[in-house]
């Protein structure tokens, strides 16, 4: 008697789904028909303005001689070891700051401070200190990350229920334990929250930073279609870096997200 | 102080008898002269007056009273969550400091874990005791069976019902072998038929495990359904002002005790 109660919302939920994706791709097929037809009728000149046939050669000719490839690995592998190093840094300044009074009056608030500091600003400083050199562009991507990733976990400490707290000390838990057991999982979906903060702010000044540096990467790629006036070029980087973008929201944080706010129970 | 209800021996008890011998050996409690008082700005709050109390071995004793009594503030300092303003909480004729996996505490909301599993959940205390692996998973496994929950051990708590969440915090509690179980309004929060059955179930595992239990309640009738004692508190300022021995036979229960 109740399958069908349970069916129908059911069948529901996925004609939704279907019909979001039909609007979505009609909505992406006409804006790509506007464009070639924009690019068509040559309104501006050739070399300010690429329609998606151009793009889509630009990409090709590109993917062909590897140098695509070896963009993406290049940025990405950056954006990678420099949110890596961020997200260690991050957990134990985060941890200081939320589990001790003074740390956060002093550390704290410097910490606020710097992350009202748009992280571009970071990369001249870089190019001082670094150089013209990796260390420069991993500099970047640290201070991009480190802020919201430190401020996220000092959040989620100060706000965990003190009922876990209280829970795990009466069951013995103590120091180290407590810390790495009770108090960073119960800030997780605060973590989570200052973590992607932190990557998009990341990979935003890595990609103004690789516009000056030039060796291959998106950046360079980027800066490269400029100086040699090859527009499709550029188009096609830039679609290229929203993609990576969307994937890596698309795969790590969104399912994350889901697993935390369906597990803890609240929207984070 | 020391009224009866029923009409069994214990009913003789001395008036003022805080002296009710721990005779069952096993772990008693003694508490005396705690006190708890908060002064913010000007004013000084009477949270608690000074208690003594003692608890046998193996009683079931239950806390009642309406908010701002004080018996929760009372149950927390046994506990070791909160500092006394005065006195001394003695287990087994020593005084006890701080936390202490001896007494454990049950709180209205169950205090799962969202981020473990129920079989994570209930090893959690064992873990931190560094009790090995495989030991861990067998002494869950045996408490997860005896609160029902078999079958549950890889559920989230966000997939159990309020009161399959409360039974896991049972066994969480027991799984770590404390001598006292402090319950604090642990079915506050559950429905009627749910609290009725959990009731049975607490009653159940009393018996066969013959724990100490200090249950806070504002539920005459939960309190008379379980206590062996019903300890009465008022508020402002919170004090005990009755102390009754319940003497009626057990299982005192009307509900079905097979849980599903």
């Amino acid at each position: 008697m109740a399958t069908p109660s349970i069916s129908i919302p059911k069948k529901h939920v996925s004609t939704r789904w279907i019909g979001k994706l039909i609007r979505q791709l009609l909505f992406y097929v006409l804006l790509l028909v506007i464009w070639q037809l924009l690019a068509s009728a040559h309104i501006w000149k050739d070399y300010l303005f690429a329609g998606p046939l151009t793009v889509l050669e630009s990409t090709k000719a590109l993917y062909q001689d590897g140098s695509l490839v070896t963009a993406i690995l290049v940025s990405v592998r950056r954006l990678a070891l420099g949110y890596g190093i961020s997200l260690i840094l991050g957990l134990i300044l985060g941890l200081a700051i939320g589990s001790n009074h003074y740390i956060e009056e002093t550390l704290g608030s410097l910490v606020v401070a710097l992350q009202a500091l748009p992280s571009v600003c970071w990369i001249p400083l870089a190019m001082l200190w670094f150089g013209l050199s990796e260390q420069a562009m991993l500099f970047v991507v640290v201070m991009g990350a480190l802020f919201s990733i430190t401020l996220g976990v000092d959040a989620g400490i100060k706000n965990t229920p003190p009922v876990y707290i209280k829970a795990a000390r009466n069951m013995g838990s103590r120091g180290l334990a407590l810390s790495t057991q009770v108090i960073l999982p119960a800030a997780l979906p605060s973590i989570l929250t200052g973590l992607k903060q932190g990557w998009t702010f990341a990979w935003r000044s890595l990609m103004a930073a690789e516009l000056l540096y030039n060796t291959i990467s998106l950046g360079s790629l980027l800066e490269g279609g400029r100086d040699f006036g090859d527009i499709g070029q550029i188009f096609a980087i830039m679609i290229v870096i929203i993609i990576i973008g969307i994937a890596i929201d698309g795969l790590i944080f969104q399912p994350l997200e889901r697993m935390v706010r369906r597990r803890w129970g609240f929207a984070v | 102080m020391i009224q009866s209800i029923g009409n069994k021996s214990r009913s003789i008890e001395v008036a003022g008898g805080d002296n009710i011998s721990p005779s069952a050996g096993g772990n008693s409690l003694r508490i005396e002269g705690i006190s708890k008082t908060f002064v913010g700005g000007e004013r000084v709050v009477e949270a608690l007056r000074p208690v003594d109390l003692s608890i046998s071995a193996g009683e079931f004793v239950c806390f009642l009273g309406p908010s701002g009594c004080g018996k929760s503030t009372l149950l927390n300092i046994i506990a070791g969550l909160e500092a006394a303003s005065s006195g001394n909480i003695i287990v087994n004729d020593k005084p006890v400091r701080g936390t202490g996996t001896d007494r454990v505490l049950l709180f209205q909301e169950a205090a799962l874990f969202p981020w473990l599993n129920i079989q994570k959940n209930v090893e959690f205390g064992l873990r931190q005791a560094h009790v090995p692996g495989k030991k861990r998973a067998e002494i869950a496994r045996h408490y997860l069976d005896m609160v029902n929950l078999s079958g549950f051990e890889n559920s989230y708590p966000h997939q159990l019902s309020g009161g399959m969440r409360q039974r896991a915090a049972i066994a969480r509690a027991l799984a770590i072998d404390p001598d006292i179980l402090l319950m604090d309004e642990p079915f506050g929060a559950l429905d009627a038929f749910t609290r009725d059955k959990l009731q049975a179930q607490v009653e159940t595992i009393w018996s066969a495990t013959h724990k100490t239990i200090l249950f806070v309640t504002h539920n005459v009738r939960e309190a008379v359904a379980l206590g062996d004692r019903v300890i009465v508190f008022a508020p402002r300022p919170g004090r005990i002002i009755r102390d009754f021995h319940i003497d009626l036979p057990r299982p005192r229960s009307l509900e079905d005790h097979h849980l599903g």
